[in-house]
């Protein structure tokens, strides 16, 4: 998950005393991987989505409170029905060609989302849309067949300029490697496997930002890319927990640098397959969740930069519902459960056994995570404690995705979630989502879960769908179909001469145009040309 | 001659065919899909649209008709489009070659240039403390792994010493030098992973340059040359070196390949994007086209290669260069 | 020269569990309980990097023995009897040259194929018998990497049987009535081994090279099983921090593996001589 982190910009304008704005320098980010396509519709990889956070803006976005507000919309509203959401566009928004972005922009972005020539994934977002309708050059009515809550969020998608490709292949457009956006940033040039770079757009709505030049620096070797960060040749980009914790005592860095900690949306779990026999019984479930000593595992793998996870929702999440608690590690209720399910050490041979089988599983788990491997070392050995022998297969993705969990080849898998700020979970879990290809690959069926998730994603009122969400994350945590295990923290490090950087539930980048250096502190010159 | 070059050139076709049959097949074998990068585990990509796009790119139709597409573009020279980003995959070999054909040609000409003078001078006294010096240093080199060594040297000469820089190819503000500085930008980039790849490739050659030398000191017309009262460095460099240099062209010939081919450690490590990366994140993605292209290319250098080595050998072997019936 | 190998071979002095993890004991320095340190999960460094010497040096001589039993077999056949089985070996042969090795290893490999042999394992007894002893990944590897490389064994052999041919002994043989097989085991084969065995030396070394740059990519050996290169692997991160999990592993796969290549050219050189 090392990748660099400018997310949607925000338009707060802190009216802080250190926000002068001084501009220029340039900030050189690091990142694992390249891009691969630089249009919004189309960004499927984490390299392409920050670049193209900061080239485009959607019509709503979240501010650092997780709250929707309006990005590209000035005003927005959703109708009592729920099922149309009309959009006001801000006047003098332009591409950086100069054209104006408007209404028109709206309904094309939609026409290409949801056309099948068109390589989106994102589609199914859109699907539930009757019609778009340009209701003027800067209102768009967007009208659904069934309400669908979830669509706020989708809204958040860049929009692509009609006047520039209406006609083209959206596919194989030269705008894919040459993007021309509306946001704080416009593109400048981009060497393959080398870089992108990025000057800041002095006619961005907001305001100019305050930082000439974003460098996003292709370094695909983790060990190079924390040898460029004790050399300074990077000033952003993530840490492992690993090196959060250790280089801590570095000096070197702790003077050049400022780290963040924050918890990422998302969780690692040991989802089981729930139609194997053994795992069908909910208590060997929880009989494992139990014999599982999470904290150890935060503090072993991740230094303890993390926290338990209770279920599907992280504790930044609105649906959150602070009264369920996470699994006591308790090896004792451990076995008891298990022996309550039939399982015991008959043979004394050291492992559990039921009907002269001894309780043996593989944990499957996808190559080139080392943390998700070490979790698994040691719930490999946690398991042994109670008599369980687990076996780790590390297998690589393609694979992995093919064979294993497409085909539900598998007993246990030990993955993670990475989730969008809408609580809507129907994909993981409703009983429907079960086809070859599906993500409740695990199996569960829950008609009551099932009904809840219909429900959430029909309501629009918030308060309404907490108390919905809430009962589906007491419901999870009840029947464990996962083992959940914890929320990793994000841990982003920027280089110390950049004022203004803040930590919050979203990340660190909300107010990317507002970070700037003090001219004494400048590192890079600005590039003359453009 | 003529004939037999053409007879060469003919038969290379049907190997070539084969070559990417069996590799096409292979590729297939490996469960996986290229959609699976952006598809697989997004949780807004629904299994229709994932069932769309595998049909977009034409993996829906069954293997033997994906294989005769590709085969029918090839023969047009079009290599197809990249499944990863959709660019055309010429277009991606361009990008990355001449990086690649620097480090590697680069790394070759200083190969050379130590391998030969040391293969000659250790020749002169086989077994000698010289000797067995070089040989023990050049195997160094070639037993070491080059990513070890390639990581240990980033941290001595980049992080200790400061003295060169740790990943890329150019500076940040490459752009606006002029050409000299530009040039000798990247040669500072440049030096660590050309030495690199020199140093754990010098044992080849310079074995081979060694063996063939004392080989050829061993001759009748050098024990001639010399009775003959001329000075040892003619006796050397004029005969002696003119023979040795056979086997290394025919090394050199079959070594064409692998100008082409790029390591991928290395190039992860150092960040270049060069050919090495290239075809491992395509087998990684299932980027067939890109698979098939570098692939193909491939086949056809080694191909080359070993005919220009035949010939090399031919000609340097004034038996066979008569055309006279081959014994 | 080459004999520091024997020191290597078949440790069984680790003084601790290398598998056992022990968090509160992750990523000592070099100390007097751990000789070598230890890593993240604290497990020993040293005993991880004994254990990783026999899988290195198993990986390492079985798929040599592999490339050399099946290019020994080719080769000899293709040289001995000439004519269009050798033409069609030989093309073969060179086909498989010329696809980019690391392109079949990586496919070979992506393919998963340990499950495909689980399921072979019960026809060929000795397969199932070596897969009880050893991870199929293991096996999968060595197979890999041998069958990459019997092509050159197979050039080789083939060589040498063509000039064996035509050499006095093997007439000899032939006028006092032995078959064709008998004169291929027995006589030219055991005569051609000369180049084979300080190509299979040299080999050994290139399969230890090779295995660790596959477990370095993660391809290779898979955790928590020691190997030289999966310990490189996960030392990566620790670069700045932690000597220890990088010096140590790459300096026994350097000395492995030049111990093999001046024992091969220390043959190679014996060879020469006595011609």
């Amino acid at each position: 998950m090392i990748g660099a982190l400018a997310l949607l910009v925000a338009p707060i304008l802190e009216a802080s005393s250190e926000s002068k704005p001084v501009t220029g320098d340039a900030i050189v980010v690091g990142s694992i991987g390249d891009a691969s396509r630089l249009l919004p519709i189309l960004a499927t990889d984490s390299a392409s989505g920050d670049i193209v956070g900061l080239l485009f803006n959607g019509l709503l976005k979240y501010n650092e409170r997780l709250e929707i507000v309006g990005d590209l919309a000035e005003a927005w509203s959703v109708s009592e029905d729920g099922l149309t959401l009309t959009f006001t566009l801000r006047p003098n928004v332009r591409w950086h060609d100069g054209a104006p972005v408007n209404a028109a922009d709206v309904r094309f972005t939609y026409e290409k989302l949801v056309d099948p020539s068109v390589r989106t994934p994102f589609s199914s977002g859109y699907e539930l849309i009757e019609s778009v309708d340009v209701l003027d050059a800067r209102t768009v009515r967007i009208r659904y067949r069934e309400p669908f809550a979830p669509a706020l969020e989708s809204w958040m998608m860049g929009l692509i300029p009609k006047h520039l490709l209406e006609g083209q292949d959206v596919n194989t457009t030269p705008l894919l490697r040459k993007p021309v956006g509306h946001g704080p940033y416009r593109f400048v040039r981009w060497k393959t496997g080398e870089l992108i770079e990025l000057h800041a757009n002095p006619d961005y709505f907001e305001h100019r930002p305050s930082i000439d030049r974003y460098v996003y620096r292709i370094i695909p070797d983790t060990a190079t890319l924390f040898l460029e960060l004790l050399t300074r040749g990077v000033d952003l980009t993530s840490l492992t927990p690993l090196q959060y914790a250790r280089q801590a005592q570095n000096p070197r860095i702790e003077r050049a640098y400022q780290k963040f900690r924050y918890p990422s949306f998302g969780f690692t779990y040991l989802g089981y397959n729930l139609q194997d026999a053994r795992f069908k019984d909910v208590r060997v479930r929880r009989a494992i969740s139990h014999a599982i000593d999470t904290q150890a595992i935060l503090n072993g793998v991740l230094y303890g930069l993390g926290s338990r996870a209770t279920g599907p929702y992280p504790k930044e999440s609105w649906a959150y519902d602070p009264s369920v608690t996470p699994e006591p590690f308790d090896p004792k209720m451990a076995t008891v459960l298990l022996a309550q399910a039939g399982w015991e050490d008959r043979d004394g041979d050291g492992w559990l056994d039921r009907n002269g089988q001894p309780f043996r599983f593989t944990i499957l788990t996808n190559q080139g995570n080392e943390v998700r491997r070490q979790v698994a070392e040691l719930v490999q050995q946690h398991l042994k404690a109670v008599g369980i022998d687990v076996r780790i297969k590390v297998i690589e993705w393609s694979t992995f995705v093919h064979e294993f969990i497409d085909k539900r080849r598998f007993e246990a898998v030990l993955l993670g979630w990475n989730l969008s700020r809408d609580p809507d979970l129907y994909d993981l879990f409703h009983s429907s989502k079960t086809k070859e290809g599906e993500y409740n690959f695990v199996g569960y069926a829950n008609p009551e879960v099932d009904r809840l998730l219909e429900e959430g994603r029909r309501q629009f009122d918030r308060q309404q769908r907490r108390r919905i969400y809430q009962q589906v994350h007491r419901r999870l945590a009840e029947d464990q179909p996962y083992t959940f295990l914890f929320v990793s923290d994000a841990l982003p490090i920027v280089s110390s001469r950049f004022r203004n950087v803040v930590a919050t539930p979203i990340g660190i980048g909300h107010n990317f145009i507002d970070w700037y250096v003090p001219r004494e502190e400048q590192r890079y010159r600005a590039l003359l040309q453009p | 001659m003529a004939l037999y070059l053409l007879r060469r050139l003919i038969g290379m076709v049907p190997v070539l065919f084969l070559i990417t049959l069996i590799s096409f097949g292979i590729m297939h074998l490996a469960p996986g899909k290229p959609t699976d990068a952006a598809m697989a585990f997004n949780p807004k990509a629904s299994l229709e649209a994932r069932q769309r796009m595998e049909a977009l790119y034409g993996l829906d139709q069954p293997l033997a008709v994906q294989y005769q597409q590709w085969l029918r573009r090839l023969v047009r020279w079009d290599f197809g489009r990249s499944f990863l980003d959709d660019r055309p995959v010429g277009e991606k070999i361009a990008e990355r070659l001449p990086i690649t054909l620097t480090i590697n040609l680069a790394s070759l000409a200083l190969i050379l240039l130590i391998a030969i003078p040391l293969g000659v001078v250790a020749a002169v006294r086989p077994g000698g403390l010289f000797d067995r010096l070089t040989t023990v240093l050049v195997f160094i080199g070639y037993s070491m792994p080059s990513f070890w060594l390639a990581l240990l040297c980033l941290v001595w000469f980049g992080v200790a010493l400061r003295w060169l820089p740790i990943s890329g190819l150019h500076s940040l503000d490459y752009e606006s030098f002029g050409l000299i500085r530009r040039a000798l930008d990247t040669a500072w980039h440049l030096m660590l992973p050309i030495s690199i790849a020199a140093f754990t490739g010098l044992a080849g050659l310079s074995r081979y340059m060694r063996s063939s030398m004392v080989e050829v000191l061993r001759q009748d017309y050098i024990r001639t040359a010399r009775a003959k009262g001329l000075s040892e460095r003619r006796v050397l460099f004029h005969h002696g070196l003119r023979n040795g240099l056979l086997p290394i062209i025919t090394l050199l010939g079959l070594s064409l390949p692998d100008v082409i081919g790029g390591a991928v450690i290395a190039e992860t490590i150092f960040s270049i994007p060069g050919m090495g990366r290239l075809l491992y994140e395509a087998v990684m993605a299932r980027d067939y086209p890109v698979v098939m292209a570098l692939v193909t290319i491939g086949a056809l250098l080694t191909l080359i290669g070993n005919l220009l080595a035949d010939l090399a050998y031919a000609y340097a072997d004034p038996r066979i260069r008569t055309g006279a019936e081959p014994r | 020269m080459g004999l520091v190998i024997v020191a290597i071979a078949a440790p069984w002095l680790v003084p601790h569990d290398p598998l056992r993890i022990t968090l509160s004991d992750a990523l000592l320095p070099p100390s007097a309980t751990y000789p070598l340190g230890t890593d993240q999960l604290g497990r020993d460094v040293l005993s991880r990097l004994l254990y990783g010497t026999r899988i290195s040096l198993v990986i390492g001589i079985i798929a040599v023995g592999i490339a050399v039993i099946v290019g020994t077999s080719v080769g000899a056949i293709a040289g001995f009897y000439g004519g269009w089985i050798d033409a069609v070996l030989m093309r073969l042969v060179d086909t498989l040259l010329s696809i980019p090795t690391i392109f079949l290893l990586l496919a070979v490999i992506a393919m998963d194929p340990s499950e495909r042999l689980l399921q072979l394992a019960p026809h060929l007894p000795l397969l199932g018998h070596l897969l009880t002893l050893v991870d199929p990944q293991i096996v999968i590897l060595m197979m890999v990497i041998g069958l990459m490389s019997w092509m050159g064994v197979a050039r080789l052999v083939r060589a040498e049987i063509l000039s064996l041919k035509e050499r006095e002994f093997v007439l000899a043989a032939r006028v006092l009535g032995a078959s064709s097989m008998r004169l291929i085991t027995t006589h030219l084969v055991p005569n051609a081994m000369g180049p084979v065995l300080v190509s299979a030396t040299l080999g050994v070394g290139g399969a230890i090279l090779t295995e660790s740059v596959l477990s370095y990519l993660g391809l290779g050996v898979q955790p928590p099983t020691p190997s030289w290169g999966n310990m490189l692997n996960e030392g990566r991160i620790a670069l700045g921090v932690a000597w220890w999990l990088t010096i140590p592993p790459g300096l026994c796969i350097f000395v492995t593996v030049l111990a093999f290549n001046l024992l091969g050219e220390g043959i190679r050189d014996r060879i020469s001589r006595r011609e």
